[in-house]
């Protein structure tokens, strides 16, 4: 299965590459990374959604991780791909609006990695 | 010797008494001249004892020499007074055919007698002729007194205008003086109050960036933290390799690069911590106003993210898009970079409260858009430009924004000292210009220009 993690941060994937390393050589974990809203939903036209799990930032410019998540959601509201979102804004408002638009999970920054992995791996 | 005739002394005595009553009116010597008005006065005296003399020498005389001669010094006296010239006229003659006639009766008094008739006809004339210009000047002095008496009268009138006049003038200046000292006073005040409320100004616009503030450290020591864990499990790694006897050099190489990769990306992130933290502090400190080389792509950038960050920290609702267009070819230019950051922060704060309006509004495939760009111009100034495609603004409200207090934000919301503050940054301080273009219900942009040269 393929994670697509989405955020403006250009470092997130060195960090993701380095953290999961050891999932990344045992195949456990395959990484692929867009860096706004518009990219990734560009990244999801040639994917079979079912084999693609989403891990997308809600602060973005341009295209929000909200209106990314709208998007995806507006097609196929209960059906796949698992939408993990993250944020560094820990508010209510914005998890409950995650949640309500289809979020399968909602993280805050700073990312635990620890529970990440074990999050990834439930979902896979 | 001889006896004194009174009739004689009397005659002489009444004649200069009546004579000199005349001439002070004439001469108006009460009010003019006091010494001359008591001589004249007491002439009628020095008649009577000089005719009283002059009767025990036994000589004779009319009297009316002395009494033209007396005239006539009075005449003197009074040189440059209009009735005193009639006078002369009067009196010289007559004064001249007095002492003739006095001159032939001492000198020659048989020729006297047997002429006595024409000198008694010539004193007979110069009677007439001082009695009639006398009454002509009696009268010429009593029009003159008339006329003198008018222009005294508005002479005292002027002088009493003028008076009062004065006194208003005194009266005004005091209170102009009174006015400018209590002006001074609230110039003073509200020079104080100014500067107050620019260090409001500064300290409400850091109050709005400090959630964008606290984004934007927390992003980068996110980094520091975690590449600094990753580093820590990329040595236990390193040395469980290095533990087996048969490490792989290609793999321990592999595990060496990436932490020194993760170093310079804690460096990275903890330098770009400290910058933020450096930009705040220099937001918030006095400008020392020493203009510096400054980088106005990355101080762009810097403000357009803090800015973001600030609004989407207190409307979670809120989303924009921003875009940064920047030349990469900009020079460095000596800015105050304090001030030159409250500018920027100041117009994309209106810029994305603009669009943040225009987008409560649910208007649909509406996209809020802020852009900052820069670049130089062919006249080799640089340019930076803020635009939005928030709602715009009419020309009333175009018209007014650079003015000091002038804000359309609710009440609360905005100083309205911002954008005045800004414009006085860049034309005093930078010798540039501040303008704005704007299209009700499109957008606005504000053109910073700086001279390079």
């Amino acid at each position: 299965m393929k994670i697509l993690v989405v955020d403006d941060e250009e470092d997130v994937r060195v960090l993701f590459e380095q953290r999961f390393r050891r999932e990344i050589r045992a195949g456990e974990f395959d990484f692929a990374f867009s860096g706004s809203g518009e990219e990734a939903l560009e990244y999801l036209k040639g994917q079979d959604l079912e084999a693609v799990l989403i891990l997308s930032d809600i602060n973005m410019p341009g295209m929000s991780g909200i209106e990314l998540l709208r998007q995806i959601r507006s097609k196929s509201p209960t059906s796949p791909p698992t939408i993990m979102m993250i944020t560094a804004y820990g508010d209510v408002q914005s998890h409950d609006q995650a949640m309500a638009l289809g979020a399968n999970d909602f993280l805050t920054k700073p990312l635990d990695f620890t529970e990440l992995k074990q999050k990834l791996k439930s979902s896979l | 010797m001889s006896k004194i005739d009174f009739s004689d002394v009397v005659i002489a005595t009444s004649t200069m008494a009546v004579v000199m009553g005349v001439v002070t009116k004439i001469l108006e010597t009460k009010t003019r001249d006091h010494r001359l008005h008591t001589i004249l006065n007491f002439a009628w005296l020095g008649m009577m004892l000089l005719s009283m003399l002059i009767n025990l020498a036994g000589y004779e005389t009319s009297y009316s020499t002395i009494i033209c001669l007396t005239v006539l010094f009075a005449v003197q006296r009074s040189k440059g007074f209009p009735p005193a010239r009639m006078l002369s006229i009067a009196f010289v003659p007559a004064a001249f055919v007095y002492l003739i006639n006095d001159f032939f009766l001492f000198l020659t008094p048989n020729f006297f007698k047997d002429n006595k008739d024409y000198f008694d006809t010539a004193r007979g004339f110069a009677f007439m002729w001082v009695l009639g210009f006398t009454i002509y000047a009696q009268r010429q002095a009593k029009r003159d007194k008339v006329v003198r008496d008018k222009a005294e009268a508005e002479r005292r009138i002027i002088e009493a205008k003028k008076q009062e006049l004065e006194y208003q003038v005194a009266e005004r200046t005091a209170e102009l003086r009174k006015q400018k000292e209590s002006l001074e006073e609230a110039l003073e005040e509200l020079k104080t109050t100014q500067n107050q409320l620019i260090q409001a100004e500064k300290m409400a616009s850091l109050g709005e960036l400090t959630a964008g503030i606290a984004h934007e450290i927390q992003n980068p020591l996110n980094f520091v933290n975690n590449f600094s864990e990753v580093s820590v499990e990329l040595c236990q790694e390193l040395q469980e390799e290095l533990d087996k006897d048969d490490f792989d050099k290609t793999y321990i190489a592999e595990i060496l690069s990436d932490i020194s990769q993760n170093q310079q990306k804690i460096t990275h992130h903890g330098q770009r911590a400290a910058s933020i933290v450096r930009g705040m502090l220099q937001h918030s400190r006095a400008s020392n106003g020493q203009k510096e080389l400054t980088d106005i792509n990355a101080l762009a950038d810097e403000y357009l993210r803090l800015s973001y960050h600030g609004l989407r920290a207190k409307d979670k609702t809120f989303n924009a898009d921003f875009k940064t267009i920047l030349d990469p070819n900009l020079p460095k230019i000596e800015i105050i970079p304090q001030d030159f950051g409250r500018v920027l922060l100041n117009i994309i704060n209106n810029a994305f409260y603009a669009v943040q309006q225009k987008a409560k509004q649910g208007i649909e495939g509406y996209k809020p858009t802020v852009t900052v760009a820069t670049k130089v111009n062919p006249q080799e100034d640089l340019i930076v430009t803020i635009t939005d495609n928030g709602g715009g603004m009419p020309e009333s409200i175009k018209t007014k924004i650079f003015q000091p207090f002038f804000t359309t934000k609710p009440t609360g919301q905005g100083t309205g000292l911002g954008l005045s503050l800004s414009y006085d940054i860049i034309t005093k301080g930078h010798a540039g210009t501040l303008e704005v273009e704007s299209t009700e219900g499109e957008g606005t942009e504000f053109i910073i220009t700086l001279p390079l040269k």
